[in-house]
């Protein structure tokens, strides 16, 4: 990990208030933030861990544990909501035995419900990986994730 | 190279595109069609070219704002009109290149319109289909008919014009020129551009910022994603202009991470601008300098609240801070700052390439120009429109989105997100301008427009939207922090059937405290949609509190679903596909949904054949049925 570390750090040697981007840059490495990854990036920032943790923990786009193999979003915008999002999102959670915001026990699936992908026109949708899905229908949701599986 | 010559070139790329000998195929392939196939329908129309051996250019597009008929395609084949065809699956659109393009059966039965020169039996024109006749598209207008990785397409049809118009025009002049538009941020708070500009270009200081405000939270909103995808460098080329009146060197987009498409398509444009010479430290060889850079979101809703988004560019938590001193004085890094939605942005570059004589053209007496809308919900054609300021809500909603899904009732129409308000049936005369909706309750806000139908509860709506900002308050202003969650904590309650006597007047008191107190635009407007839908829809809230009832039918505490031993047919599909075993039966016996076990999710109801329609949803009532599976009578 820390040669991947300077690495990402290197890049941002100059730049002003860099530290939301280096946390995007290392998630995307390593998939979540790594408690070790964290202290690098104080050291490189002059900041404490605890102020960087702060900083983190405020988006919800950053993430302290390994996650699944498939990131699943079920979307729970408006648009989402008042066709039936909420219906899509209990199926999902019944299909794959987790709660959102949760990971399967195998590791598979992690389940996020987001506020809005921007298809509303499509809605309700959910998006798996980088896959969208629109007028998504509880059979539908079904016949999905069977595929990943 | 001149921007002459770069014209010049751009244009006769663009001509030759128009008049080139091989047919050209569009594909409306924004985040919205991909998400209803559009790769798919790319895929399968590249391979039946091959297959048929027919040379023709095909591009990916961005999105036309026709979304309901997603995937959509555009053939135009020489000496022909354009042909618009929509809800297209893989097969049909090979299909079609095979009659169209080989046997020269243009299809009129799949085709939405057609647009250009000349015109094609059956098939109408576009533009005077009821989705596309009350708009006026401005800003919209190189949406789903130019490359939008191509800058040369953005620049043969007037791109880029208004900044070499600026460059040779004083600030000053500009400033004039843009208030004469009357142009009004069109990110929700509807300020006079111009005189944003004009503090931000007066304000002391060297060193200046500005920022496009792309991180379009609202749910249930996509204009500003849509308008990145599909034309990029109109939202640039307003920047630059920005830049250069207001005397900033740099800039940044802050975009949501959500919008992978339009991140994508604005690093490559910035790079085009780079190639070109219209962005770096000698744009066109005007000696004006400025760079911009892009900043991805992080998932936080709150930065879309101009001191919360500086915050979060600087590095730090997106928290908003007490405005004096506003952005323009002290903005990012502590300097003078000029931040503007994207859509303002473009309109302003339209501004300059066209006049203000122009843009005063369209629009109502202080609502100016036109305004994109997110139409979406329970109507017809859901999709990306832009209406002239001034249009009435039922123009919108009955005309260009062709009236509610399914012949329902109408019930009321959310606009401005969850800082905006829901407006019953008697406001849809009500014109569609900053004054009126805010008269009425609610904001024009950034452009979403939600249709809630009759099967809508404006309870369950209500404590969709302060779940959502009570989840996105930043906490740091105690009147928005604790206020939503006590107003949400009220709101399910009711919505569970144990509403109190006295918990809409709570609401309301909170509501205003909330209104008043809190420090940014979130808290401040995050009562909207509690103190709207007790303005008008106060019979629903009573009918939770003191009949334990949803009138909608959509609280899962106060409905029930029952099957009707009268009509059931003992047919078995709604017994197997009951995702939690609660009904018992058998062939040719009535089926009995076991009340504790059921989780309310409606699969029975949607599975059950039409034919016998066996299913019943209610609420505030019990429906008299059999205790155990019993054989379906024979008159049945």
């Amino acid at each position: 990990m820390p040669d991947e570390l300077a690495e990402i750090l290197a890049e941002y040697k100059e730049e002003k208030g860099a530290l939301i981007p280096v946390l995007q840059k290392v998630q995307e490495r390593f998939g979540y933030l790594p408690e070790e990854a964290i202290s690098e990036v104080a050291k490189f920032c002059r900041m404490s861990e605890s102020e960087i943790f702060g900083v983190a923990s405020f988006y919800a786009q950053f993430y302290f544990t390994r996650r699944g193999k498939h990131i699943v979003k079920v979307c729970l915008g408006t648009a989402c909501h008042v066709r039936g999002g909420e219906r899509i999102l209990d199926e999902v959670k019944r299909g794959l035995c987790v709660e959102s915001g949760g990971t399967t026990e195998d590791s598979k699936f992690s389940l996020e419900r987001v506020a809005c992908f921007g298809s509303c026109a499509l809605a309700p949708v959910m998006v798996i990986d980088k896959d969208v899905y629109g007028r998504v229908t509880i059979a539908k949701a079904k016949d999905i994730l069977s595929e990943y599986h | 190279m001149t921007f002459e010559e770069i014209q010049t070139r751009a244009v006769s790329e663009w001509e030759a595109l128009q008049s080139s000998d091989k047919p050209r195929i569009l594909v409306g392939a924004g985040t919205c069609g991909r998400a209803a196939g559009a790769l798919g329908v790319l895929e399968a129309i590249d391979g039946e070219l091959r297959r048929q051996s027919i040379e023709a250019t095909v591009i990916q597009v961005g999105c036309m704002g026709l979304c309901y008929a997603e995937p959509m395609i555009d053939i135009a084949k020489p000496g022909r009109p354009q042909v618009i065809y929509g809800n297209l699956t893989q097969d049909v659109a090979a299909q079609l290149i095979e009659d169209y393009l080989v046997n020269d059966d243009p299809h009129p039965d799949l085709a939405l319109g057609c647009i250009g020169d000349g015109s094609i039996d059956g098939i109408p024109n576009l533009f005077e289909l009821p989705v596309l006749k009350p708009q006026v598209r401005v800003v919209l207008h190189n949406c789903g008919f130019i490359d939008p990785e191509n800058i040369n397409h953005y620049i043969a049809g007037g791109g880029y014009s208004g900044l070499v118009k600026a460059l040779k025009m004083t600030p000053e002049a500009i400033i004039e020129e843009i208030k004469k538009s009357g142009l009004r941020g069109r990110g929700g708070a509807g300020f006079s551009t111009g005189q944003k500009w004009d503090f931000c270009r007066k304000a002391p200081g060297d060193e200046k910022y500005i920022i496009c405000n792309a991180d379009e939270g609202d749910p249930g909103a996509f204009m500003n994603r849509s308008l990145l995808e599909g034309d990029p460098h109109a939202v640039l080329e307003g920047m630059v202009v920005g830049a250069y009146t207001i005397g900033a060197n740099h800039g940044y987009i802050y975009c949501r991470a959500e919008y992978p498409l339009a991140l994508e398509r604005l690093r490559l444009a910035l790079h085009q601008m780079e190639e070109h010479g219209l962005i770096g430290d000698n744009i066109l060889g005007s000696g004006f300098k400025f760079h911009l850079k892009i900043k991805e979101g992080a998932g936080a809703f709150v930065c879309g609240e101009e001191t919360a988004l500086i915050a979060s560019i600087e590095g730090k938590r997106g928290m908003p801070r007490p405005r004096p001193p506003f952005p323009a004085t002290s903005g990012l890094w502590g300097k003078p700052t000029n931040i503007n939605n994207v859509e303002t942005w473009a309109n302003a570059a339209l501004i300059l390439q066209k006049g203000s004589e122009w843009y005063t053209q369209y629009g109502s007496e202080g609502s100016k120009g036109t305004k994109t809308f997110a139409l979406v919900g329970k109507v017809e054609r859901t999709g990306l429109i832009e209406v002239p300021l001034g249009i009435t809500l039922g123009e919108i909603i009955h005309g260009i989105g062709g009236g509610i899904l399914n012949g329902k009732q109408f019930k009321a129409v959310q606009t401005g997100g969850p800082s905006g308000g829901c407006l019953p049936a008697s406001m849809l005369d009500s014109p569609v301008d900053y004054e009126s909706l805010t008269a009425a309750g609610s904001i024009i806000g950034s452009g979403g427009m939600i249709v809630a139908d009759e099967e809508t509860c404006m309870v369950d709506l209500t404590r969709y939207f302060l779940a959502f900002t009570q989840a996105e308050s930043c906490g740091k202003c105690p009147p928005c922090r604790v206020g939503t969650r006590q107003m949400l904590a009220i709101l399910e309650r009711i919505a569970k059937g144990e509403g109190k006597p006295g918990d809409v007047g709570e609401l309301e008191r909170i509501a205003n405290t909330v209104k008043q107190g809190s420090l940014c635009g979130l808290g401040q407007t995050a009562p909207n949609p509690v103190l709207t839908t007790i303005r008008y829809f106060r019979d629903e809230y009573e009918a939770h509190i003191n009949e334990k009832r949803c009138p909608a039918l959509v609280c899962k505490e106060l409905i029930s679903f029952y099957i009707l031993p009268h009509k059931c047919q003992g047919c078995m599909i709604c017994l197997r596909n009951c995702p939690v075993e609660a009904i018992s039966g058998g062939k040719r016996l009535v089926h009995v949904i076991d009340q504790d076990k059921c989780i309310k999710c409606g699969t029975c109801l949607d599975v059950c054949p039409p034919r016998f329609a066996a299913v019943a949803k209610v609420s505030g009532e019990q429906i008299e049925v059999p205790s155990q599976p019993a054989p379906v009578e024979a008159s049945a």
